[in-house]
């Protein structure tokens, strides 16, 4: 275990092993993905409140739920960062930032498509939305804050404290619908319930979610791999790995 | 800036204890302002300007502000903060005082915790006492701008709090008054919106104690968190320069 851990703050390591996960990653998010929308959007029944209409939720709801769980993976890696300085970590909150960023953003935009036929309007100022928004300049402040600080060290530091300190939205984002009324609906998925659709909606929900939270691997990966590669430039391994033409 | 205007500060012996050492630092900062009178009043013009603003470009309808009147208020208040932030740390950074107080024996969050409540009795203590009477010109009633104060005064040390944390990790960067203002903005939100709620919830008639209480808990959870988190942010600006 603890082996494990220490070979973790090594980027050389990550980078091996990142490399062999990284085909399956992708291959496994692309056909969740493809098989969640392509049910969800042409085979699902229809709502019978909503209509046609409803099937935005297949992209809606993993935007939304990455992004959310996307600032807790940041919050992790800052814990580990500021306890630990493992490098490891401070290189996966910057790689991810702007992923998360986009999600939010992709969340929203979904959202305000989706609102437009169901409640008549582009955008209501509801705990829920608003949250997402906040969450949404809470991205940006961890980017902006990064790019600011030119002392790497330091940077991965200050931005760590950021995100902890706005991790206190994440619980607001989380549990809005349940503390106030708003028009927004609750949560399709709870731990401790059954979901509160027919199995030929959620089922598709579930395999688009978990199809991109594997792209989101994928795509973080990918990210560290080239971030690592520009922060070890001087070391030996990347001088080979650069002249080995690839691997 | 004239140097006559900062006196130095002396904690260096270990038997300070650290109370004893959170009041020098908030008398040195008292005396600091006093000193510079018009960093005093700056927050407070912009405060009364920016809640001139409004009437003139929105509309000076009477039923408009008593609408509007507690949230223009409390945005007003909060820009405000926001602007006075930037002097939290900035000129103590700049002659080394800051650094001093990073190797004083007695814990760092203790004092800023001290550097903040002198900002908060600098800055946010007087925008709740000038509250009243711009709260007249915005038509709010009597009990409206009872409640205002109320919350303002629960509202503006919570805003404070969270702001050190940004002054903190901005310290000494380019743009950092921009750059500050995008880190906390997005924090000071909620309590933007449950100091507007409990005055909306006043004019209603409805009761106010839980909002009350609500805020009192944003108080709390700033009050013992928001030090360390400046306090580790401090360490790592100063290592940064």
């Amino acid at each position: 275990m603890w082996q494990f851990f220490h070979k973790l703050g090594s980027p050389k390591w990550f980078f091996g092993i990142s490399a062999r996960l990284m085909p399956w990653l992708l291959a496994g998010g692309i056909l969740l993905l493809m098989a969640g929308i392509v049910w969800g959007l042409a085979f699902a029944p229809k709502d019978y409140l909503q209509g046609n209409s409803y099937r935005i939720i297949f992209i809606h709801v993993p935007t939304a739920f990455l992004a959310q769980s996307v600032y807790v993976m940041m919050a992790v890696a800052a814990v580990v960062t500021l306890v630990w300085r493992m490098k490891l970590a401070d290189v996966f909150v910057k790689s991810v930032a702007p992923v998360g960023l986009v999600l939010t953003f992709l969340s929203l935009f979904t959202g305000a498509v989706w609102g437009k036929p169901t409640w008549g309007t582009w955008w209501v100022w509801d705990a829920r939305l608003t949250s997402m928004l906040i969450l949404l300049f809470l991205y940006g402040g961890v980017i902006a804050l990064d790019r600011a600080i030119n002392d790497e060290k330091s940077a991965a530091r200050a931005v760590s404290v950021l995100v902890l300190v706005g991790v206190v939205n994440i619980p607001i984002i989380q549990y809005s619908v349940e503390w106030w009324n708003t028009l927004h609906q609750p949560s399709t998925f709870k731990l401790t319930e059954k979901p509160s659709m027919p199995a030929e909606m959620w089922v598709p929900l579930l395999l688009s979610v978990l199809g991109l939270y594997l792209l989101f691997g994928w795509l973080a990966c990918l990210r560290m791999q080239t971030e690592i590669l520009l922060r070890e430039q001087r070391t030996r391994w990347v001088k080979d790995y650069v002249l080995a033409g690839r691997g | 800036m004239n140097a006559d205007c900062r006196p130095a500060l002396t904690l260096r012996q270990d038997t300070v204890g650290a109370l004893a050492a959170m009041q020098a630092v908030f008398a040195r900062d008292m005396k600091v302002a006093f000193r510079q009178r018009q960093d005093l009043l700056n927050p407070l013009l912009f405060f009364v300007m920016v809640v001139t603003l409004f009437p003139l470009g929105v509309s000076p309808e009477v039923s408009f502000l008593r609408e509007a009147g507690a949230g223009i208020l409390w945005v007003a208040a909060l820009l405000s903060v926001l602007l006075s932030l930037d002097h939290l740390f900035r000129h103590d950074f700049d002659d080394g005082t800051l650094e001093q107080l990073v190797l004083q024996p007695q814990p760092l969050f203790l004092l800023v915790l001290a550097k903040t409540a002198a900002h908060w009795v600098l800055t946010g203590l007087p925008l709740v006492v000038l509250t009243p009477v711009l709260g007249v010109m915005v038509h709010l009633d009597g009990n409206s701008i009872g409640v205002l104060c109320l919350t303002l005064l629960i509202g503006t040390p919570v805003l404070s709090l969270i702001g050190s944390i940004g002054a903190a990790l901005t310290l000494g960067l380019r743009s950092a008054g921009v750059l500050l203002s995008l880190l906390i903005i997005p924090l000071y939100i909620p309590v933007l919106i449950f100091g507007t709620g409990t005055v909306a919830s006043a004019a209603e008639g409805a009761p106010v104690g839980a909002y009350l209480a609500l805020m009192g808990a944003f108080l709390v959870l700033a009050l013992t968190l928001a030090p360390f988190a400046s306090a580790a942010a401090l360490r790592i600006s100063l290592s940064n320069g």
